[in-house]
């Protein structure tokens, strides 16, 4: 490298280049904080069924092998239009019933099909976790997915 | 080995390669549950295997860096450490955490986010290690000879323990929840972590090529110069669609690209201190690992990072095979890699003997480097077609897996073989062999 650039010099910009991106980087996040909360998510519906149903979530791993918002693993459908895609915005009952037999069904044993675990929710813990998906479906995630299939 | 404290690194790093075996061995079974899908999946669903594969792949990179940095601190402090108990009972703390971790995921004791879902008595336990351990490493720099690899290496782990702190925070909303997730993810690997992998390359030039430190200096603070600047607002390619404001698409599509620029310098780096070196250093292998971690590293970071990071390619591949593929890459070669660099380089030194079985460990180099490209390409075309049939055609999710069912079993085959590789690598370290270099060891350290 060119004797320009001393070592103390390169030193002095990393140091303080790295500070001015990352005080950057927060003011955002700060923005984006409300955003969120305000904006891009429905914080008044945002009860304690739909927490729980983050919960029930987390507890039973889900994500190891489904995305949400296409994060997670890649091995099972993306869960955050699962509301959608199951017709929930139309018809919230029959969705809800359709997404709770689904789980109840588990595992199918099918040969060669992946298989979901019977995780034995109780009826409170599925309606809590179909509540979480039809809250999450209403994430504003700027067109994302692409279409039903997730 | 210079000090005597400098052997707590051996402790580190047998334990890293025990989990390094796990994660490997987990991950082949997670591949062939991908083809042959009723494979355990009542006695160990896919989630559970998925979930052990993943954290131990952090656990031991991470006890891969404590170990790196015990090794190198007291050789560039020019003292011995601050406390070798103290390391002991980190690793000892670590050992227990990362032990109950595998083992409650067994029984399906877990919690959280993914990546996180270490029980929060774990978690509280990595936190007190890290205290340790940075109490440790920091009052011997600060008590020896303080040079920029030192102070790089400590920024980054300094770093990686102040980012570990948002795993403790989880908020119901699940879009917050999200974005201060990255904050860990992202922040490590495309952050923090990249200061320790730039300073570990870095003395690993230093002591394998004999170029000047003056000139190993300028390039290790450009270098992590340019990882902090691109990395930090590239978060914003996590932010695009997860609720976050519509200007992340833009941050994020610009820094991110600029992401593939330290990953490009390391190579420059790497390649460029070896032509110049004047020093023909007897441990081949660990030179092969390090010049192979910054190519692999900009192949799989830079390269099949920026393929699918611009927003609007995004849209459609988010969340596809092609993710999985980037990851693989990315991490082997960033991460894995190094971590089996400085293993190479400092095993030798640790057991006091010749640098050893080296054709054995650059065959395993050439076996995991080569079964993870391939496996690399095999997910980049598994990714391409799903992207096409289920995000641009519509077609249901299954379905598409089901047409995916070639590739995958061509991946299970280049698993298969990084297995092997691992094997390989753990018997060329461990196992005592009549050494087939015979100069002497003391003509292995280099005069600076």
């Amino acid at each position: 490298m060119s004797d320009m650039m001393t070592k103390s010099r390169a030193r002095n910009i990393f140091y303080g280049g790295s500070l001015f991106f990352f005080a950057i980087f927060l003011a955002l996040t700060v923005h984006s904080h409300l955003y969120v909360v305000n904006t891009s998510t429905d914080s008044a519906g945002l009860t304690e069924s739909v927490a729980n149903g983050k919960h029930v979530w987390e507890k039973h791993a889900c994500i190891n092998c489904h995305t949400i918002l296409g994060e997670g693993a890649y091995f099972a459908p993306e869960l955050g239009n699962v509301w959608v895609r199951y017709g929930g915005p139309d018809d919230a009952e029959g969705a809800r019933e359709a997404l709770k037999a689904w789980m109840k069904a588990q595992p199918t044993g099918i040969e060669g099909r992946r298989q979901m675990p019977n995780f034995n929710l109780s009826e409170k813990e599925l309606d809590d976790l179909v509540n979480f998906f039809e809250w999450v479906s209403r994430i504003d995630t700027q067109g994302w997915p692409p279409n039903e299939a997730g | 080995m210079k000090y005597q404290s400098q052997k707590v690194a051996f402790a580190y790093f047998a334990v890293a390669l025990i989990l390094f075996a796990s994660q490997v061995l987990f991950g082949v079974v997670a591949g062939y549950v991908y083809v042959v899908p009723n494979f355990l999946s009542e006695l160990l669903p896919f989630n559970i295997i998925r979930m052990v594969h993943t954290n131990s792949l952090v656990v031991w990179l991470l006890l891969g860096f404590f170990g790196a940095a015990y090794f190198l601190i007291p050789e560039e402090a020019e003292r011995e450490l601050h406390s070798p108990k103290l390391a002991y009972l980190q690793l000892i703390i670590l050992v227990i955490g990362a032990g109950g971790a595998v083992v409650g995921y067994l029984f399906r004791i877990h919690e959280g986010r993914e990546f996180l879902e270490q029980p929060l008595w774990v978690k509280l336990g990595i936190v007190v290690a890290a205290l340790i351990f940075l109490y440790n490493v920091s009052m011997t720099v600060l008590k020896g000879r303080k040079t920029a690899i030192t102070n790089v290496l400590l920024l980054g782990l300094w770093g990686i323990a102040l980012f570990f702190l948002f795993a403790l925070y989880n908020p119901s909303n699940l879009a917050l929840d999200k974005m201060y997730w990255w904050y860990v993810v992202h922040l490590w690997v495309e952050g923090v972590w990249e200061l320790v992998m730039a300073s570990i390359l870095a003395f690993m030039m230093l002591k394998l090529t004999g170029v000047d430190r003056e000139v190993v200096d300028k390039w290790l603070y450009a270098i992590v110069a340019l990882a902090l600047f691109s990395g930090v607002l590239g978060t914003g390619h996590h932010y695009y669609w997860i609720g976050t404001p519509g200007y992340w698409q833009w941050i994020g599509s610009i820094f991110s690209t600029l992401e593939v620029a330290p990953f490009f310098a390391m190579v420059v780096f790497t390649f460029v201190m070896v032509w110049k070196g004047r020093r023909e250093h007897p441990n081949k292998a660990a030179l092969l690992w390090a010049l192979g971690c910054s190519t692999l590293a900009f192949f799989g970071a830079g390269v099949w990072g920026f393929l699918h990071t611009l927003s609007s390619v995004n849209y459609l591949t988010h969340g596809t095979q092609i993710t999985a593929a980037h990851g693989h890459l990315a991490f082997f070669g960033a991460y894995v890699a190094l971590n089996l660099a400085i293993i190479s380089y400092a095993m030798p030194l640790l057991r006091q003997r010749e640098p050893y079985n080296q054709v054995l460990n650059m065959v395993s180099f050439w076996m995991m480097a080569g079964g993870m490209s391939f496996m690399t390409f095999t997910l980049t075309f598994a990714g391409v077609i799903q992207t096409h049939l289920q995000r641009v055609l519509g077609e249901n999710y299954m379905d598409v897996q089901d047409q995916l069912a070639f590739f995958y079993w061509l991946r299970l085959g280049s698993g298969v073989v990084v297995v092997l590789g691992a094997v390989l690598f753990i018997y060329a370290m461990f196992v005592p062999r009549k050494e087939i270099l015979t100069r002497p060891v003391a003509d292995t350290q280099p005069a600076e």
